[in-house]
């Protein structure tokens, strides 16, 4: 799967330098969108294993609304992929039931805002029969879609629900940021016995990866509740999620050329969280800045921060923890606005410009 | 007129497409409005010039089927269900049984021995009849007033009493309230307190039966009158019918939830009228009518099984109040109830009708209900007795492996009880 021709190498070593990933061996690696490694993703868990089905609204004649579940129809068919009438509570209620009666279902929410009308089955239901079954029931399900900002969609469709399902437990709750991650953590929530929330980014379907020969092969997963540092750094780190992996690393590029080197954790799993990785990062950078899209209170920022107080990570701190968070508005309609509610590259350089300075002022109103 | 214009439109085709014929022209043919069906993708109706809005009084009520009358006798001959004489004394036994369960574990709890209960009363004759025209390998989905049907499943006076004490031998681990049962083994999804969510879940689970080869499963989903009014019931029927699933949507249409009448809950001609209207399968029975409710749901799961999903409404009353944290005297007058306990009482009914075929007496009735009322009793003592499950299982099961934070707080817990066992009343819950 090595590069044949210097034009696509050429254009790959651009978009790397674009996109500043950190990764070496991405070099020898084919691109792929986040879009195509999760039909990937889907296509090869159900090839593998028939009791996986989707369903939800567009997804079978239509290929989902974000193209996301393309040609899967066609290939499996009317029992295997299934559109169905737009009833959130309806088609995730199927779906928990079918995973009652042992099927695996792929519970597609044409996007997680949508997800608020079903979630008494997401957190009544999937997330606690397994329990309040004493443990006859497992409800091998998983709930994804795309979460938090898209463009112009205004305060409805807007938000990240990271922290809200990242509360219940019984759930699992994935955020992938790169197609490997897409790839990888999508196939792991399939085959889990647990009921899994995979909140997926719409700006980032079309956003090309380079997959490694490794990421491409039917066998690859990734395990769930393992962050991944995207970037070595020793000044200081960067805990971030999903999209807002992307803004965290075009902020430790550009600090990188004033000398400051950030360490950037894509937690990849909220739920459970890896703590055990933001700690020893912490341990030797000795600072720390959380970048999310979502809301500052009861975020996933301050879960991290609470964690960090309540462990030996806190005697490590040279300075307080910031957050840097999307802003405690309903999203804007507003395309200026918009892009100002929450973070940007700079937003996070002037985070981490603050902790490294030790101003201990008071931080930023997000 | 509406013929004088049909018969002129006819003639008029017949013309047009005459000229058609002879014209090298090809016009494209435009159906007229007015005695023709329509062909719009969402529905094919024929169009009328007559404006008509309809109401709940354009059609008659749907009819509540019925096999016995209140004295137990047959009222139409070809209607009696072919049911063995053992079932129909399992039936009726089920429902004294039931009825003994009911008055003692009530009672319980309101002498604090258990925190809840929900009582059946007035609901038997759905609970068997439902129950024993269903096949061991059907699944069922039920609320939370369904014991009869659970007891006729298999489901025993000790496990049941065991899950109301919440002790370390109830099958739930005693981790949820009292009445919320659960048996894998005999096709009972564990109960669900939100209202409703049993709906689309039935219908979820009726989907994987569908796509076993060779399918012989079929899927019942009991459900109130109350709960037809959440959201979840109109997607349930919606999926049923879009799906083609293989279930019985059963309405236990009782007349209260909690203390709402139905004359508040809804409007039109009761859950039935829904059915037809969303491509279900339906039918109307009196649920007072152990007989009636077995020939209906026989029928129904001959039909379910073949992909059509069906949705029943059984008619009763309920008699008991709402739960243990309701009192019914507040909402409606005892009188009201007397008629439902007397003439139409559905134990009586089957009662009467066992009777007349001589497989019942007076005395066989007196030693079953002292049996009955025995083994309630004596199971409950030693339910009283039993440990509570081991605390560890409040970790257990959270998520199919035990995450290492959860593993580490029991860790600790161990430990904490290890040292400080003297603190804490470790006797009363089962160790290793």
């Amino acid at each position: 799967m090595a590069l044949k021709s210097p034009p696509v190498l050429l254009g790959l070593l651009g978009r790397l330098s674009r996109r500043s990933f950190s990764t070496s061996k991405a070099l020898a690696s084919t691109p792929v969108t986040v879009r195509d490694a999760l039909k990937q993703a889907i296509d090869e868990e159900m090839e593998r294993d028939d009791k996986v089905f989707v369903l939800g609204e567009e997804v079978a004649q239509y290929d989902g609304a974000y193209k996301v579940t393309r040609g899967l129809w066609k290939k499996y068919g009317d029992k295997r992929v299934i559109d169905t009438p737009i009833t959130e509570i309806g088609f995730a209620g199927i779906a928990v039931g079918a995973a009652f009666g042992g099927l695996k279902p792929i519970c597609e929410f044409m996007t997680f805002n949508f997800s608020m009308q079903a979630i008494d089955h997401i957190i009544n239901s999937a997330a606690k029969t397994f329990y309040m079954s004493a443990g006859a029931i497992p409800v091998p399900i998983v709930f994804r879609g795309p979460n938090g900002v898209a463009a112009g969609v205004g305060a409805q469709h807007s938000q990240c629900f990271g922290a809200w399902y990242g509360n219940c437990p019984g759930l699992k709750v994935l955020m992938p940021y790169s197609a490997e991650d897409a790839k990888g953590l999508l196939k792991a929530a399939i085959r889990d016995p647990d009921p899994v929330v995979f909140l997926e980014d719409e700006l980032m379907y079309g956003v090309p990866f380079p997959m490694s020969d490794e990421a491409m092969s039917a066998d690859f997963v990734l395990p769930i509740g393992k962050a991944k540092i995207e970037r070595p750094g020793s000044h200081i780190t960067l805990v971030c999620a999903g999209k807002a992996t992307d803004t965290a690393l075009q902020a430790a590029n550009e600090l990188a050329g004033n000398g400051i080197e950030c360490e950037v954790i894509n937690l990849r799993s909220i739920r459970p969280l890896d703590f055990d990785t933001i700690a020893q990062s912490v341990a030797k950078t000795h600072h720390l800045v959380t970048v999310e899209q979502g809301w500052p209170q009861s975020g996933i920022g301050a879960e991290i921060c609470a964690r960090v107080m309540e462990s030996s990570a806190f005697f490590e701190l040279d300075a307080p923890v910031w957050r840097v968070t999307g802003v405690d508005v309903p999203m804007p309609y507003t395309r200026s606005l918009e892009g100002l509610a929450v973070p940007r590259a700079p937003d996070v350089v002037a985070a981490v410009t603050a902790v490294l300075g030790n101003k201990i002022v008071e931080p930023i109103r997000q | 007129m509406a013929l004088k214009s049909g018969v002129s439109f006819i003639r008029f085709k017949r013309l047009s497409h005459g000229i058609r014929l002879l014209s090298t022209h090809t016009r494209p043919e435009i159906s007229q409005n007015g005695g023709k069906n329509a062909d719009f993708p969402g529905v094919k109706a024929p169009y009328v010039t007559e404006m008509k809005l309809l109401n709940e009084h354009s059609y008659d009520p749907i009819p509540i089927y019925r096999v016995i009358d209140n004295n137990g006798e047959v009222i139409e001959r070809t209607e009696e269900p072919r049911i063995d004489n053992e079932t129909l004394l399992n039936m009726y036994k089920t429902m004294v049984q039931l009825n003994q369960m009911d008055k003692i574990l009530y009672e319980s709890q309101r002498q604090g021995r258990i925190s809840f209960y929900m009582t059946n009363y007035g609901e038997e004759g759905i609970h068997v009849g439902s129950a024993a025209a269903l096949l061991p390998q059907d699944m069922v989905f039920a609320q939370y007033r369904e014991l009869g049907v659970l007891l006729y499943r298999g489901m025993t006076v000790t496990e049941i009493i065991n899950q109301c004490y919440g002790n370390h031998e109830d099958p739930g681990k005693g981790r949820q309230m009292p009445v919320h049962y659960g048996s894998k083994q005999r096709n009972i999804a564990t109960l669900s307190s939100p209202l409703a969510t049993q709906m689309p879940q039935a219908v979820g689970a009726a989907y994987a039966f569908k796509r076993a080869p060779n399918n012989e499963r079929c899927v019942i989903c009991y459900f109130g009158d109350g709960a037809a009014s959440e959201g979840d019931a109109h997607a349930a029927f919606n999926f049923a019918a879009t799906l083609q699933c293989p279930i019985i949507l059963f309405c236990r249409n009782n007349g209260y939830a909690i203390s709402t009448p139905t004359s508040e809950q809804y409007r039109g001609d009761g859950i039935a009228a829904r059915g037809p209207a969303l491509g279900l399968h339906t039918i109307r029975v009196d649920g007072t009518d152990a007989l009636a409710v077995y020939r209906a749901v026989e029928r129904a799961r001959e039909i379910a099984i073949q992909n059509k999903p069906v949705l029943i409404e059984a008619m009763s009353y309920r008699v008991g109040h709402h739960s243990t944290s309701d009192d019914s005297s507040a909402y409606r007058p005892v009188e009201e109830i007397q008629k439902w306990t007397q003439e139409e009482n559905p134990v009586q009914k089957l009662k009467l009708y066992i009777e007349g075929k001589g497989l019942w007496n007076s005395d066989t009735e007196k030693q079953f209900a002292k049996e009955a009322r025995d083994i309630v009793l004596r199971t409950m003592q030693q339910a009283e007795k039993k440990k509570k499950p081991h605390w560890k299982e409040m970790l257990e099961d959270v998520y199919y492996d035990m995450p290492p934070h959860l593993q580490k707080q029991m860790n600790q817990m161990e430990k904490h009880l290890k040292k400080y066992k003297e603190h804490y009343p470790l006797d009363q819950f089962q160790s290793e």
